[in-house]
């Protein structure tokens, strides 16, 4: 592994002759961001006098908000305002949403709340320390609704309804047929059948959301500057729902954002809440969010239900597939979804020529966090239920998996190939690239080494996968979710404008701009390189500015960074734009020169003649004089000051008739394969060699294409491995922190062997195709494949967690020792928390009663308690800080008592809340004469707990609801013990109030 | 996230520590490496009215061989103790341990006593403390008391600290010509454990301490066990630890680690 | 004794990058805010604020810190160092810096502030690390663009470089 790493990795390219498209050149971002220079968002000042918001958020998946308070919160000092959903309601409007449907889906809750993390308040102050005080000040009244988090349990009849306009929480349900599906399968020797759940997961940059907005009242125009990444259609929805023209909502781009992997399209909806609050503060308002509130609320992938089958001939050639897929986009489906479900609509197939094909794409909502970009954008779920079955097949028949994969490639000589489902396939050749990967790779070898593990008893597998990554998306994919006769109505929708600006300043020196968004894929040098290229410049020469301000710059709905678009769309466009200006600056040439303009050549910083070199002109002076005398310029060569050029494939049209659909322009080809071994104590997956060949058409930059390819690789195995959003089935998140939702780490992450191949793109200028998405949808199943070889199971579930593996491998677990210990009662699916024990407590049943139900003494012997207010002689409130070591939090409690049956029986049910979480629980307590004069007194308990405890407590979480319920029953004994019923007792609220709020108990 | 509002002492002596621990109890905090003190303030679990920072005493930074023990002092870091030219030879289990907390970044802040003060059930350090049967010295304004490791944890982050008082350092007993082994599994390297295990040869035979599981950190004494009594042993104990599902691990996959690591441990120390 | 009360702003002084620094500060200030906020040294990033991510990493009196995790309070009369510190001049980046740019051991740029320090103030002390040590010591940082390989690549070739240099001081 040492010298895997050293080896493998690029450096840099310092060669002079060659073009610079290709080199591995140093980047151009560098210098700054290895010095402490770089400039993103938190990093640039903001106007004096700029407020900072904070967001209050639902502790609950799903319920009604019946109040919210915010009067103290207004109160503190420092706060400018709370805004609460029917404040932001009067400013805004609804965000448009992607089906045909009567819902309604706003950035903040309007009277529900439906997912964990849901914007409840926005509180504006001069700086968020102060904004998070106000915060915890304001008290929202909740009445908990039943939750659904499962995509196939939302959908069963009787299942809690999310939105009235998606009846059944269905929001789209569409069938397609492509060939004759139903022939091949009746006409198929075998079919083969898998299920799968994909799960949530996310690419979590590092960098969080930014938004800094300000409104003009004059004008009623807004000025925001965050570090969104496009598609700019969202600006469309943003200035909708500010309720402005486009022109009056001037969005900016920081010159530096860190990171985003399609995750920052989702700052969009903060967009709109920040600059509702800028507007009515009156004042520019900053909103930094902080790590909490991304794991929890930012966006994820979408997780997935999957059934595929396939028709298969006996030598393992798959004939037709049927696909049932149910989506889950969480509680609100926002813009652009149901994008994930439909980027993938003409790959269905994959790399195979497969002719026959059915889909059925249902899209539901559940109460989890609202889904939205993220690298890979629905491959991954495609890919895993294809490859899985992939490898099934070969198993059920026999066959060596890759051989499956072999005989069902699309021919070398078939491109373009028109899949079933409307893909263009524009160039490759497959079985070359896996030839190749098998052959340097090393296959053999690999095959070996299983085999020898294998006879050692060792658990050692292989995995296979062939996928083909789509990129530059067609703006008009999304409308397949629409019927034929829907899409008419709403009118086409296509093509992937890019847009590039090359311009000449009076020096004669070059400025590129294009509206690509990076972060961190370094585009500024790539350009330099294109564009350095067409003028005979050095890309030092070659000024990029790839911010965008969408006031000033030209830009089109499809720009931004997403879809793998800029090598093959967006640096393509560059380079048309340099040659434009370049054909008319050697016309000005041509004619100072005296020569044909077919015989002018760019090089070395000079505009010559390439029959007599020597007769040449510096490129700046060329270059200056459109600026400084115009008159002197040929007539037919227009100025050469600034060419802006946009260009759109005309490959990408909308779904026909029969919804095929091209939904990408180009198609890279990717080959993996990879040897774990699985340890056989811990369960733990280690990857021993991970091969992964690239056919991305032209690479331009060698080093970011395998920068790409690394950091794609790294995050797949995270989510093969490590990472899952994780919900339980009550809707409580539970990975809320970096410590929960585990990011792979330099111990986890080996240097995968990258093999390259380049069959160039025919439809984009330069060549290339997208590169950065690919592994994320091949190497998690890839992983897969592997522990399935590995382990020899069949169904594999992501993230491979040793604990789950542990399930399916191990047989019945050693009972435990007769008169041992019982095993701790099993977690309920629902995560309630269900006890009960018994104590013995010094007095007679009747003391005990008294005891218990005397409210006089409760404020006296609750721990913490500030204060009880008695509503009935049943039913009390009360404020109680409650702690456990350090952790505590101040909490409102509600109790009731019921089906009193003195001195035998009580039954307690209530709720407590506070800025921590919430909990609520049922009790019995049960007291009998323990024929000593004292008491037995037993209980049973029945607790849930959720909200921000849940979330960041998770592992703590059950632990310590048992300390508190032991601690009570302790001091109960001990304070009956003590002094009996006299003055210091113990109630059965401030059982409660314990049971009900996490961590309470000490003090 | 932003720390709730708080004051904050520089102590200057541990005088100062302890008048601010009787003053205020319960809402003053000792702040030491703040590796998680710090971490829990920003998210808001704690709320404390005062921190008192401890780390610019001197007088708590030794490490010292007293007899045959080694002595702590409260403002020793975990990167100071791994430095200690004296710790594989000492405190051989320590040494084995100490690598396991956090990461290099963390190491060089946290403390071994805030550490066992913070009494996480998955943290390494509770865990040593307990297999070597080490004391806890804690000092308030009124009085100085030693605290045996099996009576200091109370549960999960509870202690028999009480709130006036300081932990002052740890003694760790040098324990001669036994063998030692460790092992922990988390989901990833620097994670808290889902089980971390320590074996120990005694006279007898053998102690068995197991962290992650429980509340605390639990050790068992056995004679020299083999076969299918060492199984037992193991199962029994497996399942007295009440282990519990998380989003990390199951119960089960828990106790088989117990049982499995356990076997393996104990065969290293008895061979 | 010092007793910094929680509602008002308190003056910090210390050592940064070699230079003196003042600014104000409330108990709670952290000092990751404190250094890109008050003194507008903005290289040292923020990813996560509960210790886990790296990014804030900078060095206090010789020792790795997470600003995230220490108060501003804290380190008055400290000696800090942060990667605004680390090139030799402006418009010069110092070996590791170059290393790093080289071998494209970063994209975004995001988390390199953080993993930097770690490197800076590792190899230092440590000029022959093998992999596995790399490996462990960057453990405590995330990085989601780079897939980290190439940032191991680049700290074994700084560690190589740098003794190197040292070597070639000493031998002259
Ligand atoms: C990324 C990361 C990973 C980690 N991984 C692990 C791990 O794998 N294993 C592990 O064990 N820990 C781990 N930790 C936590 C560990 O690093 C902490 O050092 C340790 O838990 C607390 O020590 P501290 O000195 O930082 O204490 P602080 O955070 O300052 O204090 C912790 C608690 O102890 C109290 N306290 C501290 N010192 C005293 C004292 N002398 N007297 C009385 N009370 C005191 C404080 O008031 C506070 O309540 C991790 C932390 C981070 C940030
Ligand atoms: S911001 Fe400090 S470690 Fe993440
Ligand atoms: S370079 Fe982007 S997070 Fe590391």
């Amino acid at each position: 592994m040492v010298q895997a790493a050293v080896r493998s990795a690029n450096s840099v390219d310092q060669g002079s002759d060659t073009p610079w498209v290709g080199r591995s050149i140093e980047r151009v971002e560098d210098a700054a961001l290895l010095s402490g220079r770089g400039r993103f968002i938190d990093d640039l000042g903001v106007q004096p006098g700029t407020l900072h918001a904070t967001i209050l958020r639902s502790p609950h998946a799903h319920a009604d908000i019946l109040s919210i308070d915010t009067e103290a919160a207004k109160r503190l000092p420092g706060v400018a305002t709370v805004l609460t959903g029917s404040d932001v309601k009067a400013v805004t409007t609804s965000l448009v949403v992607g089906v045909k449907a009567p819902v309604e889906c706003w950035p903040i809750a309007m009277d529900r709340v439906r997912y964990v993390g849901e914007p409840v308040a926005v509180i504006v102050a001069t700086d968020r320390a102060r904004a998070e005080d106000a915060a915890e000040l304001i008290n929202v009244e909740y009445r908990p609704r039943a939750a659904v988090v499962d995509p196939l349990g939302t959908l069963v009849s009787g299942a809690p309804v999310l939105h009235d306009g998606f009846p059944g929480n269905l929001a789209s349900d569409r069938s397609f047929r492509y060939g004759d599906p139903e022939k091949a399968f009746a006409e198929a020797p075998h079919r083969f059948s898998i299920d799968i759940r994909y799960p949530r997961n996310s690419c979590t940059p590092i960098e969080t959301y930014g938004v800094v907005a300000s409104h003009d009242a004059g004008e009623d125009a807004y000025e925001v500057l965050a570090n969104f990444q496009g598609p700019f259609s969202i600006h469309t929805v943003i200035a909708r729902a500010l309720k402005v023209p486009g022109n009056r909502l001037r969005l900016r781009t920081p010159p530096d954002s860190g990171g985003s992997f399609g995750v920052k399209q989702g700052v969009f909806p903060y967009i709109v809440l920040i600059a509702a609050a800028a507007r009515v503060t009156g004042r520019p308002v900053k909103w930094i969010e902080d790590r909490l509130e991304h794991l929890t609320a930012s966006v994820s992938a979408t997780n997935r239900a999957t059934t595929l089958s396939a028709a298969v001939a006996a030598d393992g050639k798959i004939l037709a597939l049927d696909w049932d897929q149910v989506e889950d986009c969480g509680a609100h489906l926002r813009a652009p979804e149901p994008a994930t479900l439909y980027r993938m609509h003409g790959n269905m197939t994959g790399a195979y020529d497969i002719r026959h094909v059915r889909i059925r794409n249902r899209v539901v909502v559940t109460n989890k966090t609202p889904t939205g970009l993220n690298r890979g954008f629905g491959g991954p779920q495609v890919y895993f239920a294809l490859e899985r079955l992939v490898q099934r097949i070969a198993i059920g028949l026999g066959l060596d998996p890759l051989d499956v994969i072999k005989r069902n490639l699309i021919g070398a000589g078939a491109f373009p190939y028109r899949t079933a489902t409307g893909a263009l396939l524009d160039s490759g050749n497959y079985q070359e690239a896996i030839a190749r990967a098998v052959e340097q790779g090393r296959l053999a070898d690999l095959k070996a080494k299983r085999d020898e593990a294998q006879a050692q008893g060792r658990l050692y597998g292989i995995g296979f996968t062939a996928v083909v990554e789509p990129s530059v998306s067609n703006m008009g994919y999304i409308t397949t979710v629409l019927t034929a006769a829907e899409r008419r109505k709403a009118g086409p929708k296509n093509g992937a404008q890019a847009t590039a600006t090359v311009g000449l300043d009076p020096v004669g020196s070059v400025t590129v701009h294009v509206a690509s968004v990076p972060q961190g894929q370094g585009h500024r040098t790539v350009l330099s390189q294109v564009v350095a290229d067409v003028f005979g410049l050095a890309p030092k020469d070659i000024r990029v500015n790839t911010e965008i301000d969408t006031a000033k710059d030209a830009w089109s709905i499809a720009s931004g960074n997403y879809a793998s678009r800029f090598a093959a769309a967006v640096a393509g466009t560059a380079k048309i734009a340099a040659e434009r200006v370049a054909g008319r600056l050697g016309r000005i040439a041509a004619s100072q020169l005296n020569v044909e303009a077919a015989d002018i050549v760019f090089a070395k910083g000079f505009v010559a003649s390439r029959h007599n070199p020597e007769n040449r002109i510096a490129f700046s002076r060329v270059a200056a004089l459109s600026h400084w005398s115009p008159g002197s310029l040929p007539d037919d060569a227009g100025q050469t000051i600034r060419e802006t050029v946009f260009w759109t494939p005309p490959e990408l049209t909308p779904p026909d008739e029969d919804d095929r659909i091209n939904s990408s322009l180009c198609h890279g080809f990717i080959f993996d394969f990879c040897g774990v071994e699985i340890d056989p104590v811990t369960l733990e997956t280690r990857i021993d060699r991970y091969v992964t060949m690239h056919d991305c058409g032209t690479i331009l930059h060698p080093g970011m294409v395998n920068g790409q390819i690394r950091g794609g690789f790294a995050q797949a195995l995270g989510a093969a491995l490590y990472e899952e959003y994780a919900y339980a089935d009550d809707g409580s998140f539970l990975t809320g922190t970096l410590a929960d939702y585990l990011l792979p780490t330099t111990t986890e992450v080996p240097e995968p062997e990258i093999i390259h191949m380049e069959t160039p793109s025919p439809f984009t200028p330069l060549g290339a195709k997208g590169v950065g998405e690919g592994n994320c949808m091949s190497t998690p199943v890839c992983l897969a494949n592997a522990v399935a070889d590995a382990l020899g199971i069949a169904d594999v579930t992501l993230p491979l967690v040793p604990a789950r593996l542990a399930e399916l491998v191990r047989g019945a677990e050693p009972p435990p020792p007769a008169g041992g210990a019982a095993i701790a009662p099993a977690r309920e699916g629902d995560r309630r928390l269900r006890g009960e024990g018994q104590a013995s407590v010094k007095g007679a049943p009747e003391q005990v009663w008294a005891m218990l139900l005397d409210p006089a003494t409760l404020q006296s012997v609750i721990p913490g308690c500030q204060r009880v207010d008695r509503i009935t002689d049943t039913h009390f409130r009360a404020d109680v800080t409650l702690g456990i070591g350090p952790v505590s939090g101040r909490y409102r409690a509600d109790v009731e008592l019921f089906d009193l049956d003195p001195p035998r029986a009580v039954t307690l049910r209530g709720g407590a809340t506070g800025a921590l979480g919430f909990g609520n629980a049922e009790g019995r307590i049960t007291l009998a004469p323990d024929g000593r004069g004292g008491t037995k007194l037993t209980y049973s308990y029945d607790a849930a707990i959720g909200g921000k405890v849940a979330s960041i407590g998770g592992r703590l979480l059950d632990g310590a609801t048992r300390v508190i319920i032991g601690q009570f029953f302790t001091a109960l004994a001990r304070k009956a013990g003590g002094g009996g019923a006299s003055g210091g007792g113990f109630s059965l609220f401030g059982l409660l109030a314990k049971l009900a709020s996490l961590f309470g108990g000490r003090r | 996230m932003k720390p709730p509002a708080f004051d904050y002492l520089r102590a200057e002596t541990v005088g100062d520590v302890l008048e601010g621990l009787a003053q205020q109890g319960g809402d003053a905090r000792v702040l030491a490496g703040g590796q998680s003190l710090m971490a829990m303030l920003n998210m808001r679990l704690a709320k404390p009215k005062l921190l008192i920072d401890i780390m610019r005493l001197k007088e708590l930074r030794q490490i010292e061989r007293k007899g045959d023990a080694v002595v702590i002092g409260a403002g020793v870091r975990q990167a100071d103790l791994l430095a200690w030219p004296d710790l594989a030879e000492a405190l051989p289990l320590v040494s084995l341990a100490l690598p396991w907390v956090g990461h290099v970044q963390t190491r060089s802040r946290g403390t071994i006593c805030g550490s066992l003060a913070h009494a996480d059930p998955s943290a390494e350090m509770p865990l040593a403390l307990v297999a070597l049967g080490g004391e806890v010295l804690l000092r308030s304004a009124k009085r100085r008391r030693r605290v045996a490791a099996k009576d200091f944890f109370a549960g999960m982050m509870l202690t028999a600290r009480s709130d006036d008082e300081l932990i002052e350092g740890i003694s760790l007993p040098v324990v001669r010509g036994s063998r030692f082994a460790f092992r922990e599994v988390a989901r990833r390297h620097g994670d808290f454990a889902i089980v971390a295990c320590a074996a120990m040869k005694t006279e007898a035979g053998v102690r068995f301490t197991v962290g992650g599981v429980a509340d605390v950190p639990t050790a068992r004494d056995w004679p020299r066990l083999e076969g299918s009594a060492l199984d037992d042993a193991l199962n029994g104990f497996a399942y007295e630890l009440g282990a519990r599902d998380d989003v990390h691990a199951t119960a089960r996959y828990r106790r088989d680690l117990v049982r499995m690591i356990g076997r393996d441990l104990i065969g290293e120390v008895l061979q | 004794m010092t007793r910094l009360k929680a509602d008002a702003r308190h003056s910090v002084r210390f050592t940064l990058n070699g230079k003196p620094a003042e600014g104000e500060a409330e108990p709670r200030m952290l000092l990751s805010d404190f250094l890109r906020h008050q003194l507008g040294a903005t290289g040292t990033h923020v990813g996560c604020e509960h210790g886990v991510c790296g990014a804030c990493t900078v060095v206090v009196d010789g020792m790795l810190t997470r600003s995230c995790l220490t108060l501003a309070a804290q380190v008055d009369g400290c000696e800090i160092r942060t990667v605004e510190g680390l090139a030799p001049s402006a418009d010069r980046l110092g070996v590791l810096q170059q290393v790093f740019r080289r071998n494209h051991a970063l994209q975004c740029g995001f988390c390199t502030a953080g993993i930097l320090m770690s490197l800076d103030h590792y190899l230092a002390k440590n000029p022959a690390p093998t992999e596995a040590d790399i490996r462990d010591l960057l453990s405590g940082h995330l990085c989601r663009c780079t897939g980290y390989t190439p940032i191991i690549q680049a700290a074994l070739v700084a560690a190589a470089e740098l003794a190197s240099a040292t070597k070639e001081t000493s031998d002259a």
